[in-house]
């Protein structure tokens, strides 16, 4: 059973790296509820930027599609971003989950995931060839400091 | 993002001012390469100073420029690097290949 979140956002945009930016500053914004510490909000920021970069780059190659964004607020300063798309989808989540590995080519360095998990702390991947890709990925903001 | 670049003799330093996303490195790398393939430095600094954000397609930026020096037998050096872009760096593993100290 999952616990109702206090507070959450929706958004919805097509897969233009104009977009990008956008995303970023919306997790941001939403982040600042909590008086998040500059390092926690540039982590946020950075993670956000990768996932969503993904969802341009990687899972519509050649056209526009949907990529959605869930901002999630839980008790104790828990913060989840979830960024999915109904793109091409992952054959070997494991594979990609690897530092350096790329299908990208020499525009991408391979290092998004990692990114995410070390910035947030928690990341998870669910995808399906053809049907697209979920990413989720939490981080506890606000501790006693 | 907006790109400065500085040529004296055999170095160039180059300015990069703004974000550095994947919206813009696409166009920033091919920039870059233009003027890089007219004065053909073998030392190039990149000056981060005024980078307000980075992700991973910077990292994708910094290694081809890297790559390029060491092609021609010279070198890449980055300059003013903010806290959070030394972070990414440092969780990219881009310490072993560069000194992030500057
Ligand atoms: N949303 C997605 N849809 C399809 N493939 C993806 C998606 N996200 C990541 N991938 C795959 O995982 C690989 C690794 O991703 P990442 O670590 O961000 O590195 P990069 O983006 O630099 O390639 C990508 O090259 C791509 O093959
Ligand atoms: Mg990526």
């Amino acid at each position: 059973m999952r616990k109702k979140p206090l507070n959450y956002v929706k958004l919805a945009f097509p897969s233009r790296s104009a977009n990008e930016s956008l995303a970023r500053s919306a997790a941001a914004a939403f982040v600042s509820q909590l008086d998040p510490t500059l390092e926690e909000l540039s982590d946020v920021r950075t993670a956000v930027s990768e996932a969503v970069t993904n969802a341009v780059v990687h899972a519509y190659p050649e056209k526009i599609g949907t990529v959605e964004m869930i901002l999630r607020l839980f008790e104790g300063g828990v913060i989840e971003v979830v960024v999915r798309d109904k793109g091409c989808g992952i054959e070997d989540v494991p594979k990609a989950l690897e530092p350096t590995y790329t299908t990208g080519g020499a525009d991408r360095s391979g290092m998004g995931f990692t990114i995410m998990e070390s910035f947030m702390g928690s990341l998870s991947v669910r995808s399906k060839p053809g049907k697209g890709t979920t990413v989720r990925m939490r981080k506890v903001i606000n501790r006693v400091r | 993002m907006r790109i400065a670049f500085h040529t004296a003799g055999t170095s160039c330093e180059i300015a990069l001012i703004g974000e550095l996303d994947h919206h813009a490195a696409k166009a920033a790398l091919s920039e870059i390469h233009a003027r890089l393939d007219q004065t053909l430095p073998s030392s190039i600094a990149l000056d981060m100073r005024q980078v307000t954000f980075m992700d991973s397609s910077g990292i994708a930026l910094i290694l081809a420029l890297y790559k390029r020096a060491r092609a021609l037998d010279g070198e890449l050096r980055l300059r003013s690097l903010s806290p959070p872009v030394k972070r990414l760096l440092t969780a990219a593993g881009m310490d072993k290949l560069l000194d992030l100290s500057a």
